[in-house]
């Protein structure tokens, strides 16, 4: 018998399943995007399948961070900029968890940017949504890694003089294997885009646009959008990745303008995921080495055995 | 200081093949039936630069390097020379000889290579002079010549081992034998011959006129020859650990190489990762997964894992870390040892932080406070760790093969399957209380893993409720705060209670004086005492090895059972004895301080000088390599 039987289970799974039947709710401000991410997985997991007890979703610290509060799934709510190594590793430890890491732009971009770099070079088969609303919501306002050029807040009162990260093209750079970007006013495009993400072998960053209604409020609202994959304005391969790179260049120069553009820009399915070129090489054992410890007859080797080298 | 043992020094260029030969000579010695201890000295830097192994061989337990040493064999310093050319980095050929002769003791040997330093070279450092002056007998031999013609100038190590067992009188059987082990074809024979010439040369050459000769003895069960990073790394192994992460730096990298060799094979996991945040930030991932899990590094590399280490605390995830100190502050001397990070380990992180802290003092203890901070961690859900030092960590002693012949114990602790977590508590919604503290015992929550049915929760670095949800309510706050604490308050009384006390005592129980030390300074302590005792003083010791929780009730009992004590180790302010003062502060003007932080570990002989200046008052000045510091009341 395993000792994770609700990894794989197979039964319907309703939706209300993923909400908390008691405290806490949700206390992020009315209107915050953050809600749209909340909902978009809420409706994405039972659609792929996934039960609550078999997925974990590990968070960093900002409002964003607090999403696996309102989401009953496993959840490991980690520290500022940290999510992805604690993801990660749970990956490792056990291959079968459905992993999935979230949190803010400055946790993620910022002050997790050399994790976020690494993660996706490894390409860790896991999904990582970056609620990007382009400023540090929990904190009260101050300019982020995304905030636009010339923002001004009260650590920066005369105007960022820093241009701001282009957090799709790093991560094509980095190695993801999945790019995509949406945004909470378009819950539609997300619960899809969360969907591929989540089937997707590999590490899958979405770029999450989510309005701070509170903090930002002379950022463009993410209205209107375009969806690039709906446009007849645009047309390239999402498999290749110079057009791919081409693309991503564009959609972050017209942000700065206020034009936003979502949807899907690359995915790499031929790219194996870190868990399988770990197996190749022989450093990742074939069943999940956690399960390994509940086993009565598995076998552990002792140092004793080692010791030959040193007589 | 007696000569019935041998202290070999081989000295030269680092990358010049000083270690493994010295690892050979070093088994060679072991299997002759001896007790062998190594210390290793060298600069940090990858290629040339002096640098040396001792090897202290006797027919007894040797537990530190010794007092001086009475064998040089001088290298010369050949890979910081440009190979076509002349002297690279200057005429850096003489150091290994000039740079070693100060310690050697009187009546000791030279070796030095003939074919690669200038008669004149020698006459500019006196050494014929100073030879007469201390009785050194001094053998000069063209090793580089020698090895040249039978196959390559480096071979010459090889030279300097066969010369070094004609001179002692050595068979030279087991240093083939692991020659054979360690090489093969045309290299093997090469180097056999260089042995045997070398050998015979040596013999037929020379009338010797000392008198050292190795030591003989014999051993009633078969020995192995390991360093402190192996027994923490078989520590692991054998307490279930399958993952590890980290980044590399001295000293740490060597348990982390030897764990990342190893767990291919065993099924185990192994990552180089960015940083050492994400090194402890992975091995909190792979804990909670359900894992057993380490990570670790040293000073620098650890101050970036204090936040992932709060983050254990908070949500009660197992972990073990190693510390393994070397010269600070910053980057300080990398390759140097030294004992000053304690403070540092046992304080860091916000909030009022609980961990436990374990400093082993030899091989044997690094293996069994190896496996017994495991085994704490998972049965009480807190990190621990394990400080230990550059010296600890690269010293390599003899050990009775049987010692490690342990059942592994890949016990996951206080972690339910899932037919107990259909017992446990939940919520109304259906949520594991993960940290209740209505059913806690020993302040101890059992806890579940991700995939397992029924136990799903949320682990949060925020104070939380028992599911989990971040909840600042003053009376859960309390509560939580008081059944985290209670963990601590419960490991103490399982260490004084359940278990041997992993405090080491040395000397006789009714002595008046103390002297107490921590961590690698134990050895040499204990040597001191020995002598101290033999000489009609009247002292007594005690290595401490649990930092935190700190064994309050030991500790007085030894303080109040002497006059005075001097506290030993290698740090510049104090750290420990500002610990025992902390933790008892009744007695803080009865303890004294022996300190040394000039990069070498201590010499037995400096803390009986201490020792007599310190505590027993004798009239003269300490050497210039130690520091006292008088008691609080002086
Ligand atoms: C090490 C550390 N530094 C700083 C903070 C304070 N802090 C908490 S959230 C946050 C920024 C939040 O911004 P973002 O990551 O963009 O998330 P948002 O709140 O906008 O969702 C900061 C700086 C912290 N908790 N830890
Ligand atoms: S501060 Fe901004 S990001 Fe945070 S909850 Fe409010 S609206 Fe959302």
């Amino acid at each position: 018998m395993s000792a994770f039987n609700a990894i794989g289970e197979e039964r319907e799974i309703d939706r209300d399943e993923f909400t908390p039947g008691v405290e806490p709710q949700p206390t992020w401000c009315p209107g915050c995007g953050d809600f749209g991410v909340l909902k978009s997985l809420k409706q994405a997991l039972p659609e792929v399948g996934k039960t609550p007890e078999e997925v974990l979703t590990v968070t960093g610290i900002g409002c964003s961070g607090k999403l696996n509060s309102y989401l009953d799934t496993y959840g490991f709510h980690t520290i500022h900029g940290r999510s992805l190594p604690v993801a990660r590793a749970a990956k490792l430890a056990n291959p079968e968890l459905e992993v999935i890491a979230a949190g803010g732009d400055g946790d993620g971009y910022g002050i997790g940017g050399n994790h976020f770099i690494h993660s996706a070079r490894e390409n860790h088969d896991m999904t990582y949504i970056v609620f990007n609303n382009e400023i540090f919501g929990l904190t009260k306002g101050q300019t982020s890694p995304t905030s636009p050029k010339g923002h001004k807040s009260k650590t920066q009162p005369s105007g960022s003089a820093k241009t701001p990260l282009r957090p799709l093209s790093l991560s094509l750079t980095s190695g993801a294997s999945y790019i995509a970007r949406t945004a909470a006013v378009n819950p539609n495009q997300a619960k899809e885009i969360i969907k591929e993400a989540i089937e997707h072998d590999g590490f899958a960053h979405v770029d999450f646009l989510t309005q701070c209604p509170t903090w930002n409020k002379d950022a463009r609202q993410y209205v209107p959008y375009i969806d690039v994959q709906e446009s007849d304005d645009y047309d390239f391969d999402i498999t290749d990745r110079a057009e791919a790179a081409e693309m991503m260049r564009e959609t972050e120069d017209v942000l700065n303008e206020g034009t936003v553009l979502t949807g899907r820009y690359y995915v790499d399915e031929d790219r194996p995921s870190y868990t399988q070129e770990k197996k190749a090489v022989g450093e990742l054992p074939e069943d999940p080495l956690a399960e390994r410890y509940f086993d009565d007859d598995a076998e552990w080797e002792r140092s004793y055995d080692l010791l030959e080298r040193h007589t | 200081m007696s000569d019935d043992e041998l202290i070999w020094r081989i000295a030269g260029g680092s990358g010049d093949g000083i270690d493994s030969t010295s690892q050979n000579f070093a088994k060679a010695l072991m299997r002759s039936g001896l007790d062998v201890f190594t210390h290793r000295h060298y600069p940090s830097r990858i290629r040339g630069g002096h640098t040396y192994v001792e090897i202290r061989a006797a027919d007894r337990d040797v537990q530190s390097r010794g007092d001086g040493y009475n064998f040089l064999l001088s290298l010369g310093d050949s890979f910081a020379r440009n190979p076509q050319e002349e002297a690279y980095y200057g005429n850096e050929e003489i150091k290994p000889l000039s740079e070693n002769l100060d310690e050697l003791r009187e009546g000791g040997i030279i070796v030095y290579d003939a074919g690669l330093v200038s008669d004149e070279d020698v006459e500019a450092i006196n050494l014929e002079e100073r030879a007469e002056e201390n009785n050194w007998h001094v053998y000069p031999m063209d090793l580089r010549g020698l090895a040249k013609e039978h196959g390559r100038e480096v071979m010459r190590n090889t030279a300097g081992v066969g010369v070094t067992a004609a001179l002692l009188d050595m068979e030279l059987e087991h240093i083939e034998d692991l020659m054979e082990d360690a090489m093969s074809g045309d290299v093997l024979e090469a180097n056999i011959d260089i042995l045997h010439e070398a050998y015979e040369t040596t013999r037929d050459e020379y009338e010797f006129d000392h008198e050292l000769r190795a030591p003989t003895g014999e051993h009633e069960t078969e020995q192995a020859l390991l360093s402190g990073s192996n027994a923490i790394a078989y520590g692991a192994i054998d307490a279930g650990c399958r993952f590890i992460a980290g980044y590399p730096m001295t000293p740490w990298t060597d348990v982390f190489t030897i764990l990342s060799q190893n767990f291919p094979d065993m099924g185990g996991i192994s990552e180089q990762v960015e940083d050492e945040v994400a090194a402890a930030a992975l091995a909190v991932g792979a804990s909670h997964a359900g894992v057993k899990a380490m990570s670790g590094s040293s000073g620098g590399g650890f101050a970036l894992m204090s936040e992932p280490l709060g983050l254990a605390e908070m949500t009660e995830t197992p972990i073990v870390l190693v510390e393994s100190m070397r010269a600070g502050p910053s980057t300080g001397m990398p390759t140097k040892p030294e004992q000053s990070d304690l403070e540092f380990v046992l304080y860091t992180s916000q909030g009022d932080s609980q961990r436990v802290v374990f400093a082993p003092g030899n091989i044997q203890e690094a293996y069994e406070q190896t496996r017994l901070a495991f085994e704490i961690a998972w049965d009480y859900q807190i990190p621990t760790i394990l400080i230990y030092d550059q010296k600890l960590s690269g010293e390599n002693m003899n050990v009775d093969v049987d010692f490690f012949d342990r059942e592994p114990a890949p016990d996951l602790g206080s972690t339910l399957t899932e037919d107990e977590l259909k017992e446990a508590a939940h919520d109304a919604s259906g949520k594991f209380k993960r940290f209740d503290y209505e059913n806690a015992e020993d302040g101890v929550a059992p806890r579940s893993l991700p995939g397992q049915k029924g136990g799903r929760y949320l682990a949060t670095g925020n104070e939380h409720s028992p599911v989990g949800h971040i909840e600042e309510d003053p009376d859960n706050r309390v509560f939580q705060m008081e059944r985290r604490l209670e963990k601590l308050e419960a490991i103490r009384t399982e260490l004084d209670e359940e278990r041997e006390s992993n405090q080491t005592y040395f000397g006789d129980e009714d002595a008046d004086y103390g002297i107490i030390t921590w961590g690698s300074s134990q050895g040499a302590v204990e040597e001191a005492i020995e002598r101290l005792n033999d000489d009609g003083h009247s002292v007594r010791g005690v290595s401490v090895s649990d930092m935190m929780p700190f064994p309050e009730e030991e500790l007085t009992e030894f303080l109040a059972g002497v006059e005075e004590a001097m506290v030993v180790e290698m740090n510049a302010t104090g750290q420990f004895r500002g610990v025992l003062q902390k933790e008892l502060g009744q007695y803080g003007e009865k303890l004294t301080s022996l300190l040394k932080f000039n990069g070498n570990p201590f010499e037995p002989a400096e803390i009986v000088e201490g020792y007599e200046v310190n505590v027993a008052d004798e009239d003269r000045e300490p050497t210039a390599q130690v520091r006292i510091e008088p008691a609080a009341g002086d």
